[in-house]
């Protein structure tokens, strides 16, 4: 076993882990953050999305010691300071952009990363920066829509509910 | 997975020295290696990050108009810093994988690997580029040697991959609509002296030129210049995905589309 340390959503956090050991599980099974979900395991679903020093990257396809030192930003770490959604969570609630949930962690913070980079995405950039993030139930749609709206944009004209 | 022992050094010189050790393996940005170890279809008593080489990252020019990439550069970054010096390289880099993949997934170890459906051997081979290691340079041409083989011994490490920058370039993917790959890929680089083209995703031994339809845009860079050609199926790979026959055919009409959209 190797200690390994990073920020946390802000907090120093450290622990010891194998080689093997992958981000997604240092942060679910060390750190307790089952926020961050992994559906496939091996990096086609996107619902591990995490952001490493501000970039989104697939937790369940990087090894936690590789990863000695780095900023982690996971879905516990996107609310603002004082418990409330922020702009992208309320959005997803508000266009009803899940329904069960599972790839909602994943899907956030994909979001949060093209918004960081394209603060007004196209729909069709939108679809294309979730090409690593399956969802199962919503078709996708609302989630985009979702996005849009949370970029600020008039979603009134993107097709039905 | 099992389980193996975890090292990062920091210059190149330590990495080769650690991957000189009994069943070592160099890890880049895992986008492939973890997902193998995780099959178990891999297994090494030491595993050598090379993420914690400075000198191994980022983009430059040299004196001879080469772009130059370190081997542990991701294929998020090569699309942002050569969107203007080669923007058919920084076309493809775009759209390997998906944004997650991209910022981790690097180009030494996606060459290193050699995927027959890979999309960065296309642009090796395409560019005439020099695959640079910590200890000689190799030619693009002398480097891929088939399914996953390449001319790197043990240990070797691509340390850089220099491109020379052509007129004009394009590069087309025809995706398996589940796993994203190109199913076929075409590389299309006009340069003075001649036009390359390089197949990826297509031929059973992996990347190859075209090298009858080089010749026939060397005289005339139009996509007209090729719909006269056929594509031999012999050598091509046939699955579920796709026939021999199909990916043949596909192979022109991905060199047409990549002809016309070169720029």
């Amino acid at each position: 076993m190797t200690q390994v340390s990073m920020t946390v959503n802000g907090k120093a956090v450290s622990g010891d882990v194998e080689g093997r050991t992958l981000l997604s599980e240092f942060l679910r099974e060390g750190q307790r953050l089952t926020g961050t979900h992994v559906g496939c395991d091996t990096s086609q679903c996107g619902a591990c999305v995490v952001h490493v020093n501000g970039e989104a990257v697939k937790s369940c396809t990087a090894l936690a010691l590789d990863l000695d030192g780095a900023e982690v930003t996971t879905i516990e770490g996107m609310a603002n300071a004082d418990g409330s959604l922020s702009v992208i969570q309320q959005a997803f609630q508000d266009h009803h952009g899940l329904q069960c949930g599972f790839c909602t962690p994943g899907m956030v913070m994909s979001a949060a990363a093209l918004l960081k980079d394209n603060p007004t995405p196209t729909e069709a950039e939108v679809r294309d920066y979730l090409e690593g993030n399956i969802c199962r139930c919503t078709g996708y749609h609302n989630i985009v829509k979702a996005i849009m709206a949370a970029s600020g944009q008039d979603v009134s004209q993107i097709a039905a509910e | 997975m099992y389980n193996f022992e975890f090292s990062k050094p920091s210059t190149i010189a330590d990495a080769v020295t650690a991957l000189g050790q009994e069943e070592a393996q160099a890890l880049g940005g895992g986008q492939t290696l973890l997902p193998t170890m995780k099959q178990r279809l891999a297994q090494m008593s030491t595993l050598v990050s090379l993420n914690g080489i400075a000198e191994m990252k980022g983009v430059c020019t040299n004196d001879a108009g080469e772009i130059c990439i370190g081997g542990a550069t991701t294929h998020a970054t090569v699309a942002k810093e050569t969107a203007d010096s080669y923007p058919g390289l920084a076309g493809l880099a775009s759209r390997i994988g998906d944004p997650a993949v991209r910022n981790r997934g690097t180009i030494g170890g996606s060459l290193a690997n050699n995927d027959p459906s890979a999309c960065y051997p296309a642009a090796a081979l395409g560019s005439g580029a020099t695959i640079v290691t910590n200890a000689r340079e190799i030619a693009a041409d002398e480097y891929f040697q088939g399914m996953f083989a390449t001319a790197l011994d043990d240990g070797e490490i691509i340390t850089e991959v220099r491109f020379p920058v052509p007129e004009a370039s394009n590069y087309q993917k025809f995706v398996q609509p589940a796993s994203r790959f190109a199913l076929v890929g075409v590389f299309v680089a006009k340069f003075a002296d001649g036009v390359r083209v390089a197949v990826t995703g297509a031929g059973s031994d992996g990347v190859f030129r075209w090298t009858e339809a080089e010749e026939a845009l060397s005289s005339d860079f139009s996509k007209g210049a090729v719909e006269g050609l056929s594509v031999p199926s012999q050598d091509m790979i046939s699955d579920l995905h796709g026939s021999a026959e199909y990916r043949a055919h596909l192979v022109k009409v991905m060199t047409g589309r990549a002809v016309a959209a070169a720029s």
